[in-house]
Order: C-alpha cells, then sequence, then structure tokens
C-alpha cells in the first residue's frame, strides 16, 4: 500500500511569487524573511521524499461556477494546466503545466464515493493559484505528479466544518490503502483569519490576530476537537468575510490526526495575511 | 433580486479582457449590452441555448453602471468577484495597494453581520 509520505498545511499567498522574484526598488521588504521561510518550508517536503501529491485546494471562481457548484471534486485527468488570466494579471503568475495521478484519482473517486463522499469529478481541469502557489513555494520544480482535490469553501451554502475533518480523514484512509508503493505527500492549502473585498482587507496585518493566534495554536496541536468547539459556518464570518478557506486548514487537521502535533510549524506576519506552515511526518521522516 | 446575476456579471467580465476594458470605460453601455445579450446565457452551452427569466433590478443595474462596489457588496454581490474586477479595472490608476485600501476606506461605515451572499 501506498506511504503517506508528509502531510502539509499551508496558506496561499498569491503574492509570494511576485515579492520572492522581484528585486532592486520593486522588492518589497519583507521579501528576505519570507523567502528565507519558504525555503525551510520547502525543506520539509524534500525530506519526505514524495513520488505524488494529493493536493487539496479551493477553486476561486475560474473553473468552477454557480450554475454548476461542487462542494468537493476530484480531478482526474493526465494532465493540468495551471493558473488563470486574471492571476497573471493581478498576481503576476506564471502559467504551470503538471502530470496527473490517475490511478490515486480514480482510487479516491471510488472508494470515497463508498466512503460516503459524494465526490463530483473532472476530467478536465484548470488548476488555479490555491493549488499552484503551493507548487511554486513547496516543488517549484513542479515535477511531480498530483491529483487536486477542489473544496468549497467559496460559494454558500458549504459543507460545515466537520464535513471538511471528516474528508480529510477519509483522504487519509483512501491514500494509505491505495494499492501502490509510492509515498504520496498530502498537501492543503487555505486561510486564517482573511478579508476580501470588505472594510477590514489589507490592513496592517490580518483582519483577526487573536482568531490567527488560536488558529496556529489548534492546527501545531492537533487539536481538532478544540477547534470544531469554536469554529462553525457562522463564527467564520468575524475573523474576516474570507475566513471559510479557513475549513482547508481543517481538512489537513483531519488527515494528520486528532491530537497530532505538527513536526514543523511556522508563521509569518505579513499585511493583509498571518501566513502559516505546519508539515506532519506519519512515518517519521525520509524513508 | 438577482444576486446570482450580478455575480455572473462580475464574473463573466473579470475573466475577458475586452469586457474588462469597455467596462471600465462605458459602463452604461456595457451593462446596457450584456444584459441585453449575455445575462441569459448558459456559459457551458454554446449552440445559443439561454434561459428565459434573469434580468437586473433598477438598483443592481445602477450599482453596476455607477462602478459603485459599496452598493455591490450591499446588495450581496460576492465581495471576491467584485474586489477582483475592480482592481483590474483600477489599480492602474493608483500606487501599490492605494487603491485596495481607499476600496476598504470606502466601506469603513459598513458593521458586522455583512449582507449575506448566499445566492
Amino acid at each position: 500500500m501506498a506511504t503517506v509520505a508528509a502531510v502539509i498545511a499551508s496558506t496561499h499567498h498569491p503574492f509570494y511569487y511576485r515579492a520572492s522574484t522581484s528585486a532592486g526598488a520593486d522588492r518589497p521588504p519583507f521579501a528576505d524573511e519570507w523567502v528565507a521561510k519558504i525555503e525551510a518550508f520547502r525543506q520539509t517536503l524534500t525530506r519526505a521524499e514524495p513520488d505524488v501529491l494529493l493536493m487539496v485546494g479551493s477553486d476561486h471562481f475560474h473553473q468552477l461556477w454557480l450554475d454548476n457548484m461542487p462542494q468537493f471534486l476530484v480531478g482526474k485527468a493526465p494532465f493540468f494546466d495551471g493558473n488563470f488570466y486574471n492571476e497573471e494579471r493581478e498576481f503576476g503568475l506564471p502559467r504551470l503545466f503538471l502530470a496527473g495521478e490517475e490511478d490515486l484519482a480514480g482510487h479516491i473517486l471510488r472508494d470515497g464515493l463508498d466512503a460516503g463522499f459524494d465526490l463530483a469529478f473532472s476530467n478536465e481541469l484548470r488548476i488555479d493559484h490555491s493549488v499552484t502557489c503551493p507548487i511554486i513555494t513547496l516543488r517549484p520544480e513542479a515535477d511531480l505528479p498530483i491529483v487536486p482535490v477542489y473544496t468549497n469553501i467559496f460559494a454558500p451554502p458549504m459543507p460545515r466544518p466537520e464535513r471538511f475533518v471528516q474528508l480529510g480523514r477519509t483522504l487519509r484512509r483512501l491514500v494509505e490503502s491505495w494499492p501502490s508503493d509510492k509515498r504520496v505527500a498530502i498537501i492543503g492549502t487555505g486561510h486564517l483569519s482573511l478579508e476580501l473585498g470588505g472594510p477590514r482587507q489589507f490592513g496592517p496585518h490580518g483582519p483577526d490576530p487573536e482568531f490567527d493566534r488560536k488558529a496556529v495554536e489548534w492546527i501545531a496541536n492537533g487539536d481538532i476537537d478544540g477547534c470544531l468547539a469554536q469554529v462553525t459556518l457562522d463564527s467564520l464570518h468575524a475573523p474576516g468575510n474570507a475566513t471559510h478557506g479557513f475549513m482547508d486548514f481543517m481538512l489537513m487537521m483531519g488527515a494528520a490526526g486528532d491530537g497530532v502535533k505538527a513536526d514543523y510549524t511556522d508563521s509569518l506576519d505579513l499585511f493583509h495575511t498571518m501566513e502559516a506552515y505546519f508539515t506532519w511526518y506519519p512515518q517519521g521522516g525520509s524513508r | 433580486m438577482s444576486k446570482y446575476l450580478l455575480n455572473k456579471f462580475l464574473y463573466t467580465v473579470d475573466r475577458d479582457p475586452e469586457l474588462v476594458e469597455r467596462y471600465r470605460a462605458e459602463p452604461a453601455a456595457m451593462v446596457g449590452w450584456w444584459e441585453q445579450e449575455m445575462a441569459n446565457a448558459l456559459l457551458n452551452c454554446t449552440s445559443g441555448e439561454k434561459s428565459t427569466w434573469l434580468s437586473f433590478t433598477p438598483d443592481e443595474r445602477d450599482a453596476l453602471c455607477g462602478h459603485d462596489h459599496v452598493k455591490l457588496f450591499e446588495l450581496g454581490a460576492h465581495p471576491f468577484l467584485t474586489l477582483t474586477l475592480f482592481i483590474a479595472m483600477f489599480e492602474r490608476d493608483h500606487g501599490p495597494l492605494e487603491y485596495q485600501k481607499a476600496y476598504a476606506r470606502a466601506m469603513d461605515h459598513l458593521t458586522l453581520p455583512y449582507p449575506d451572499i448566499a445566492t
């Protein structure tokens, strides 16, 4: 059976690419510290020696739209193009091209359906910055096949936080039951407190530093019960109107396991958001 | 009231560079054209199949024609769609992050709970 080589949870700040590649007067003052943190974080994936990446993210109204909106969707295709015109325009993100791991995608769909998740699927999916940002930060070579899993954290009605945790637990079990000798890293990205298009956006830090502090603690300690006791679909409006993206972190807590402390935790207080980076090694690290 | 149709406008314009420029330059004419020609288009159909029932309310039409992102927020348009499109149209006229911060300041009077964005 396949091995879960690492479980990695991260924010996906679309400005990282531009900040890290800019020079001279265009280079923001926080870029060097940010790059140093990302390069250290990248090592946590490299050290796990993965063969395949299961990538959890959320389409930002690029390919998925309100006329036909899935709650959870698995990409099953031989290849995935990455990034859209408006992400190039706003964030300067490059186009990417990644291979898919169709056998794992098929296994997740079949056994996921049988496990009680009515997963939607796509055989032609263009992935957006929720998946490409962690490729850029964690595996810029873009040389490993992926299985993208999209969640709806964007368009109400959404599944409740408990459901995200359950899906994370299920994805972990599905990877571990995949008949393969491959090493799979499960990587998921979301947000801490975040406001987009509202009065609290683009402040000197994330809109709710207290929520961010608690969130980092929940994730780092694998404190699913503590997190679920305080986080609901309704409560997530308070820290910022885009904070439902935190549910992807909750999914990753489910994948990492109840009460399992992260082996690596880091964060960076930036304008607009707090960045946060976590890695677990279910098998104790490299092979 | 059709939050869905407001979102459909923002979504279809934001993904098309030509429509972004038309909406920036001639908002009233462009919104009129869009409502006439595009509002009922089924986005996944290329054969001319159309819906028959979608139109803006006067408030919605005015907010779009006036580039009024605060009103769009109050009407329950998806804030991510509005923000992304308005950055595409107007960030170019400002220094780094100036436009995004001014956009937030224009909404300073708004308090929780924000308008419901469910469609």
